[in-house]
């Protein structure tokens, strides 16, 4: 794939010399194996559909989180299976279950090493609002620590409302102003 | 977090391999650790020469909470303890309480609580060889425990509106009866599943590589096993032929026939045996169950204990008055304490409560058998390697919000 850019001011608009499977996808529009985009779209159709979970599997929520990647849901079917727990190789981090404070440093220790870009799912309610642990020992939420993306309900969450965030999840990537945080310092 | 790691006494030079020790830490977020345990390891190469469990990351103060909720208000709490077999947890409080007021239950609730019971075993079990398959590499193992698991989930929700989180037990009796046609499902469930256990069985138990890297690894002996407080699988593996529904019977399981599998060397290759072995087992008592299934109600008959009629509650004074009084101050159990352990996947799940009267409990301590097999790994790791590490966890199947409460 080759990339012109117009320019210094004018990295918004670009040509594309690519194969015609690439037109489907992104706001683009096609002229004799040139493709006419936004950076911006270029950028966020190749994110949204290439999320590497990190599952955070803190306590119940789990379970449903492992359920999400049985042969019933699988999460296969949205290109997001590939469950990673290495915060380097993933860029979502899908926080499901009770956040104490004993754990609540290792979480943000986590999301910070993951690598931009990089986004959070708050699975279940304790992971967005403390849920019934209303204790001495409970996060009342993970945003508190880290900004969240996506809140999902349920305690347990279903893995049909998991793969709904995960899809919002994908719609708002698609609607990011990806390409000024590329080039802007 | 370096300070932590800071040992008083310089490693004996004798030991070492290598001339240094290593201090590693694993987790907490680590897929081989089942959640938020986190392992301190002291290494000499591969060799673990020290190994500190630390536990806590998920302590979300249950015992406390139980001092301001009703007794039927706590139940969705146990669901979370051992979230992998939440009708067990259910079922264990409620006959803790159930035995201060000296309730005794409906024979049709007792064979529902069975079946709740070994359903849930099933269910917990799958997970633990699905996790304990995954961490000796097989991932499809996983799939086709998760395959049943789901099935076991839809007949959770059929019976009590939640996949996981079930809170279906009350005390005195179960929060509604079975639905219709409920007990054909786990029929036809508990046909399909022994094939399918076949299947698993085959996949993984004479496989060369999982036996390579569980056999002779991880040994408990007996007598260790019952000093350390090891229950259920992981104490029968070590060749202890002791199950709760045996030894001291609860809620009918004198009537049932069923056999306690036990392994002869105490090392992970058993305690996978053993697992297997007691889903089939599970599966034997809940035919029985199904096959003697009694008619009648499964609530006692006690207005100081059961919610009335909705049909009543909403035409009489009276019921509407002991329903409103029942929920916001809970049954009435009178003043005293006990101590009550069941037979549940992960070992002995005890309640200890102390009553004084009224419907709120004075103490709530709860004896977690996940605990117990962790604190044995101090013991147990040491003179392992380090990629050993993973398959003894497995083995041992614990779950870190039981442990941690
Ligand atoms: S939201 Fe519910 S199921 Fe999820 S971790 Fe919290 S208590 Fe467990």
């Amino acid at each position: 794939m080759v990339v012109f850019l117009q320019g210094r001011h004018n990295i918004g608009t670009i040509f594309l010399i690519m194969d015609k499977c690439f037109q489907q996808g992104f706001d683009a529009k096609s002229e004799q194996g040139f493709i006419c985009t936004k950076l911006d779209s270029l950028i966020n159709w190749v994110r949204a559909n290439s999320i590497w979970p990190q599952p955070m599997g803190l306590a119940c929520c789990a379970i449903e989180l492992m359920g999400v990647g049985g042969s019933r849901f699988d999460i296969g079917r949205f290109g997001m299976e590939v469950m990673r727990f290495s915060p380097r190789q993933s860029d979502c981090m899908i926080v499901a279950g009770t956040v104490t404070y004993k754990m609540a440093g290792s979480v943000k220790r986590v999301y910070d090493q993951m690598a931009a870009p990089k986004w959070v799912v708050a699975m279940g309610a304790c992971a967005c609002s403390g849920g019934m642990f209303r204790t001495y020992s409970t996060l009342q939420g993970v945003d508190k620590v880290i900004p969240v993306d996506v809140y999902v309900a349920g305690c347990p969450t279903r893995p049909e409302a998991l793969i709904d965030a995960l899809m919002s999840l994908q719609n708002k990537i698609r609607s990011e102003r990806s390409a000024r945080g590329l080039f802007s310092k | 977090m370096e300070k932590e790691f800071t040992y008083p006494e310089p490693a004996s030079l004798e030991a070492d391999r290598l001339g240094e020790k290593m201090i590693l830490n694993i987790g907490p977020s680590h897929p081989a650790t089942h959640g938020v345990l986190r392992m301190k390891l002291e290494l000499d190469g591969d060799l673990i020469t020290r190994a500190d469990p630390i536990v806590g990351q998920l302590h979300r103060g249950q015992e406390k909470m139980a001092e301001n909720l009703t007794y039927n208000q706590f139940i969705p709490f146990t669901d979370r303890l051992d979230y992998l077999a939440p009708l067990c947890n259910n079922i264990a409080f409620v006959q803790c309480v159930e035995k201060i007021a000296g309730i005794g239950v409906t024979e049709r609730c007792k064979a529902v609580r069975v079946i709740c019971c070994e359903l849930s075993r099933i269910a917990s079990h799958l997970v633990g060889i699905a996790a304990y398959g995954m961490d000796a590499g097989s991932w499809t193992v996983f799939m086709y425990c998760f395959t049943q698991r789901e099935k076991l989930c839809t007949l959770f929700e059929q019976l009590t509106g939640a996949r996981m989180t079930t809170s279906y037990a009350r005390v005195g009796g179960l929060a509604r009866d079975i639905p219709e046609g409920w007990l054909g499902n786990v029929n036809s469930f508990a046909n399909q599943f022994l094939p399918a256990l076949d299947e698993i069985d085959a996949l993984i138990t004479r496989n060369k590589i999982f036996i390579d890297r569980t056999a002779g690894i991880g040994v408990v002996s007996p007598e260790q096993a019952m000093q350390w407080g090891l229950t259920g699988a992981n104490l029968r593996g070590s060749g202890v032929a002791s199950d709760l529904r045996k030894d001291v019977p609860y809620l009918g399981y004198e009537n049932y026939e069923f056999d306690v599998p036990i392994g002869v060397n105490g090392d992970c290759y058993d305690r996978w045996l053993v697992r297997i072995e007691e889903m089939r087992q599970s599966i034997r008592i809940v035919r029985q169950a199904i096959e003697k299934m009694p008619d009648g109600p499964v609530n006692v008959a006690d207005p100081r204990i059961s919610l009335p009629k909705k049909e009543k509650v909403l035409r009489d004074m009276e019921d509407l008055i002991n329903n409103f009084v029942l929920v916001t101050q809970g049954p009435d159990i009178p003043a005293g304490d006990a101590y009550f352990e069941a037979e549940n996947p992960k070992g002995a799940l005890g309640f200890y409560i102390v009553s004084k009267g009224g419907g709120v409990p004075y103490r709530v301590k709860i004896r977690a058998p996940s605990f117990v097999s962790l604190s044995a790994m101090q013991e147990i790791l040491p003179g392992h390697h380090m990629s050993d590490m993973a398959v003894i966890l497995g083995s041992f199947d614990f779950v870190l919000g039981e442990c941690d409460r």
